[in-house]
C-alpha cells in the first residue's frame, strides 16, 4: 500500500494520519538483524518516548522512500558513528543546555566534557576502539532513563555493565590492569549493602571512579573519594599522624587498612597489637604500637561492659523487673562505642578515651541498676514468702475461730 | 459529747446515725446452709476485689499523669522508682482480672440457680450492670499506660463500636474524642476510668447490696432437706468470707510478685501496628467471633450482624427474670438452661481459639 492509499484509508476511518517514517518502514523488514533490531529496540527508548526519531540523531530524510535520498551523506546523514565520534554525536543534544531544557528543566550538560577527561576517552582519541563510549554503557537504541531499574547504568546494574569489559582478561590484556575488581567488589561490604540490603546509596563502580570521567582514583585522592560518604572518618584522618606518612609511602590513605574493591566489614580485631591486627603490619613496637594497644583496650572494654550490662538487664527483665529506662539509656553507651570506632581514625588514644569514658559511665550505671533490680526481685520473693506465711496463719486462726464458735453453739445447754 | 470511753463514743454516734439498726440487722441476718451455699461467697468476693481496685487505683492516682507526653513515663516511674509502686500497679492489674472472672462466675451461678426469680428481678438487674461497668473499667484502664499494645488494641476495640447500627460513627467519635485514638482519647478514658465509672458502680452496687439485704439470700428449689439449716451472717459467714478474701489476697500477692505487670514500649501512633494485637482475655470471645465472621452473611455485613447479636444477647440477659416466668413454680426451663450452657461453652471455646491463633 503506497503512502497516498494509506492516507486515504486513515481519513476514511476518521483517524488523524500518523507521520510515515521511511527509516522504520524499510529497516523493520531488513533481513540483517543488525539493521532491523534498532526498530524494535527504539520502541522502549527514552528518546522515542519523548517524540524523537531516527533522523534526530542520524539526520537524513525520513520522508524519502528512496534509500539513497533518505540516507544521503551530502544531506548530513550519519550512519554508525566511529567510537571517537560517539561522544560528540550524543553531545550534539546532551551538551546543549538550551536544547536539553525543553526535555528536562534541570539538565546536566557536562557529560561530554567530563568524558573527555576519562581514561576511556583519551584512549579512544588515540584510535583505540575498545574503551567505553556513551553507547557502551547506556546502549545505542533502547536507551533507558538512569533511574529505570532495567537501565544498564541503574545502581544495581553498574557492576555488570562495567564488568562486561573489566572482568574479561583477554579484552583488558592490552591495558595491563587487573580483572578481579568485580569479584573483589562483590565480596565487599558495599556490595552487601547494595545487593542484599538494596541500599541504592551504597557505592558501586562509578561512585568512586566517576562515571563519565572514569579514572582510577590516585593515591592522594582516595581519602577524598571515601570521604564523600565517610565524612567524619576522612576528616579525622586528614589531621591524624598517619596522613603525612601515608602520603610519603603512597599507600592510598584508607586503602592501607581497608582495601579498595574488597572493603570488608570492619571489626575491633583490626585494631590493636595482636597478630591479626592491621596496626602490627607496620607497628611492631614503639609509640605507635603502644597507641594501638591503648585504643584497642579502650574499645574492647566498652564493648564488653555494654554486653555485660545488657545481660544483667535482660536477666532482670526476665524475672519481671521494670528496667526499660536503663535499657533505653544503654543505647547512649552503644552510640559512644560507635563514635569511638569512628574516632579511631584520629589515631589518638587520648581523643578515643575521651569518647569511651562517658559510655563506660553509662554502662556502669546500667549494670549497677540491673544488679539492684535482681536484688529487688529476690527481696520480692522473700517478701512474698513471708506474706504468704502471715496470710496462711491468719486463715488458720480464722478457721480455728469458726470451729470454736460452731462447737460452742452446737453444744447442748 | 460527755465522755470519751468507747462505749460513750458508740452511744454518741448511735443517737445521731442509728448504728444499732445496722448492728441488729447484721445480728439477725442468717445464711441458709445447703449444697449450693458456696456460690454465696462470690458476691462478697466481688465486693472485696472491687475495694482492692478502689484502694490501689487511688494510690496509683498519686503518681499517674494522664497525657500522651507523661502517661507512659509516669507508669514507668511507678514501676521502677516508687516504693512498692510495682506491687500496687500489679495488684490493681491482677485484681481487675480476678474481679471480671469472679463477676462472670457470680453471674452464671445466679443464672443457673435461678436466684433472679420474683421478687429479686431488680437485684438481678443491679447485679448485671456492674458486670458491664467492670468491662468498661477494663477497656478504659487498658489504654492508660499508653503503651503500644494498649494503643492499637484500643484502636481496634473502638473501631468495633463503629459497626453498631445507626449510632456507630457517633460512638467511635464519642469514645475517641475525635476520629483517631489520640491524647484526647486518653483524657477521655481517664475520666471514664477514675470518675464516671467509679461513681456509677458505687451507686449501682449500693442499690444491689440494699436489695440483697432486703430480700435475703435466695434459696434454690433443689436445696434440701427442708427446713434448711442456717448460720449467722455475723460472725460465721463473715469469717468464712474473710478466709476467701485472705486467699484472694494471697493469690494477688503471688501473681504480682512472680508476674508483675508489664509495660512494653511507649505508644507511637505513627508506627505500624505490631503483630499479635489482642484484647484482654474477657473480650477475647467477642474479638475471636469478629475475626472468624465472614464479610457477608446473605445481605448483611458479618461484623454488623455479630455486634447486633451480642447486643441483643446482653439485652436478653437483662430480661431473664421476665422471660423465665416459671422460675417461681420450680419447674425447669429447659430452653433457658440450654441457652445458658451454650453461652458458657461458646465463651470458653472462642476464648481458647482466640489464644491459639
Amino acid at each position: 500500500m503506497n503512502v497516498a492509499a494509506q492516507l486515504v484509508l486513515l481519513i476514511a476511518v476518521g483517524q488523524a494520519p500518523s507521520r510515515i517514517d521511511s527509516c522504520v518502514q524499510c529497516h523493520k523488514d531488513l533481513r540483517d538483524n543488525r539493521l532491523s533490531a534498532p526498530v524494535i529496540q527504539m520502541q522502549n527508548d527514552i528518546h522515542s518516548g519523548r517524540g524523537l526519531s531516527c533522523v534526530n540523531c542520524h539526520a537524513g530524510d525520513d520522508k524519502q522512500s528512496d534509500k539513497k535520498r533518505a540516507m544521503d551523506p551530502a544531506a548530513g546523514f550519519i550512519g554508525k558513528p566511529r567510537p571517537a565520534d560517539v561522544a560528540p554525536f550524543c553531545g550534539k543534544c546532551h551538551s546543549n543546555a538550551e536544547f536539553m531544557r525543553a526535555y528536562n528543566p534541570a539538565p546536566r550538560v557536562d557529560q561530554e566534557a567530563e568524558y573527555k577527561t576519562s581514561v576511556h576517552s583519551k584512549r579512544v582519541a588515540e584510535g583505540d576502539s575498545r574503551p567505553a563510549t556513551c553507547i557502551s554503557c547506556h546502549g545505542s537504541h533502547g536507551v533507558r532513563a538512569v533511574k529505570d531499574a532495567t537501565s544498564p547504568v541503574y545502581p544495581t546494574r553498574v557492576v555488570e555493565t562495567c564488568g562486561r569489559c573489566h572482568v574479561d582478561p583477554e579484552y583488558m590484556k592490552p591495558y595491563k590492569i587487573p580483572t578481579d575488581q568485580l569479584a573483589k567488589y562483590m565480596s565487599s561490604v558495599h556490595a552487601e549493602a547494595l545487593f542484599k540490603k538494596l541500599d541504592l546509596s551504597a557505592p558501586t563502580c562509578n561512585d568512586c571512579h566517576g562515571n563519565h570521567g572514569a579514572v582510577p582514583p590516585g593515591a592522594a585522592s582516595v581519602a577524598n573519594v571515601c570521604g564523600t560518604c565517610h565524612v567524619r572518618q576522612s576528616g579525622l584522618f586528614q589531621n591524624s599522624p598517619h596522613k603525612p606518612v601515608f602520603e610519603v609511602l603512597g599507600t592510598g590513605d584508607c586503602l592501607a587498612c581497608h582495601n579498595n574493591h574488597d572493603t570488608s566489614h570492619t571489626t575491633d580485631a583490626m585494631l590493636g597489637t595482636d597478630q591479626q591486627a592491621i596496626c602490627t603490619s607496620c607497628h611492631t613496637d614503639g609509640a605507635g604500637f603502644e597507641a594501638a594497644g591503648r585504643m584497642s583496650r579502650a574499645i574492647s572494654l566498652l564493648s564488653e561492659r555494654i554486653g555485660s550490662a545488657e545481660a544483667t538487664l535482660e536477666r532482670a527483665t526476665q524475672v519481671g523487673m521494670e528496667v526499660s529506662r536503663m535499657t533505653f539509656d544503654l543505647n547512649e553507651a552503644r552510640n559512644h562505642l560507635i563514635d569511638a570506632r569512628v574516632v579511631v581514625h584520629s589515631f589518638s588514644p587520648n581523643e578515643l578515651e575521651a569518647v569511651v569514658k562517658p559510655g563506660m559511665d553509662i554502662t556502669a550505671r546500667a549494670h549497677q541498676q540491673g544488679l539492684q533490680a535482681l536484688e529487688e526481685a529476690a527481696f520480692r520473693r522473700k517478701g512474698l514468702a513471708l506474706a504468704l506465711v502471715v496470710i496462711g496463719l491468719a486463715i488458720l486462726a480464722i478457721y480455728l475461730k469458726i470451729r470454736d464458735i460452731e462447737k460452742v453453739s452446737s453444744e447442748p445447754n | 459529747m460527755s465522755g470519751t470511753t468507747p462505749n460513750s463514743l458508740w452511744q454518741w454516734f448511735d443517737k445521731r446515725i442509728g448504728l444499732e439498726i445496722v448492728v441488729n440487722a447484721a445480728r439477725e441476718k442468717e445464711v441458709p446452709i445447703h449444697r449450693h451455699t458456696v456460690w454465696y461467697y462470690f458476691g462478697g468476693m466481688t465486693l472485696f476485689l472491687f475495694t482492692v481496685q478502689a484502694v490501689t487505683g487511688m494510690l496509683l492516682l498519686l503518681y499517674y499523669r494522664p497525657s500522651t507526653e507523661n502517661a507512659f513515663e509516669s507508669v514507668q516511674f511507678i514501676m521502677a522508682q516508687v516504693r512498692f509502686g510495682w506491687l500496687i500497679r500489679s495488684i490493681h492489674s491482677w485484681s481487675a482480672n480476678l474481679l471480671v472472672a469472679v463477676l462472670f462466675i457470680h453471674l452464671f451461678s445466679v443464672f443457673f440457680l435461678r436466684a433472679y426469680r420474683r421478687p429479686r428481678e431488680l437485684t438481678w438487674i443491679t447485679g448485671m450492670l456492674p458486670l458491664f461497668v467492670t468491662l468498661a473499667f477494663g477497656f478504659s484502664g487498658y489504654l492508660l499506660p499508653w503503651n503500644t499494645i494498649a494503643f492499637f488494641a484500643t484502636q481496634v476495640g473502638t473501631e468495633v463500636a463503629g459497626v453498631v447500627p445507626f449510632a456507630g460513627s457517633f460512638l467511635v467519635r464519642f469514645l475517641r474524642g475525635g476520629n483517631e485514638v489520640t491524647g484526647a482519647t486518653l483524657t477521655r478514658f481517664f475520666a471514664f476510668h477514675v470518675a464516671m465509672l467509679p461513681a456509677l458502680s458505687v451507686v449501682i452496687a449500693g442499690i444491689h447490696l440494699l436489695l440483697v439485704q432486703r430480700h435475703g439470700m435466695s434459696v434454690p428449689f433443689s436445696a434440701k432437706p427442708r427446713p434448711l439449716k442456717t448460720m449467722q451472717f455475723v460472725p460465721n459467714f463473715l469469717l468464712r468470707d474473710l478466709i476467701g478474701w485472705l486467699s484472694a489476697l494471697a493469690a494477688l500477692a503471688t501473681l504480682s510478685a512472680l508476674f508483675p505487670s508489664e509495660l512494653g514500649q511507649k505508644a507511637d501512633p505513627f508506627a505500624p501496628a505490631p503483630a499479635g494485637i489482642r484484647p484482654e482475655w474477657y473480650f477475647m470471645f467477642m474479638f475471636q467471633t469478629l475475626r472468624v465472621m465472614p464479610a457477608k452473611i446473605g445481605p448483611l455485613e458479618g461484623e454488623i450482624l455479630a455486634v447486633t447479636v451480642f447486643g441483643m444477647a446482653a439485652g436478653l440477659l437483662f430480661c431473664v427474670p421476665f422471660i423465665d416466668r416459671q422460675a417461681n413454680t420450680g419447674r425447669k426451663n429447659r430452653l433457658l438452661l440450654l441457652s445458658g450452657w451454650l453461652a458458657v461453652v461458646y465463651i470458653l471455646v472462642m476464648t481458647v481459639l482466640g489464644y491459639r491463633r
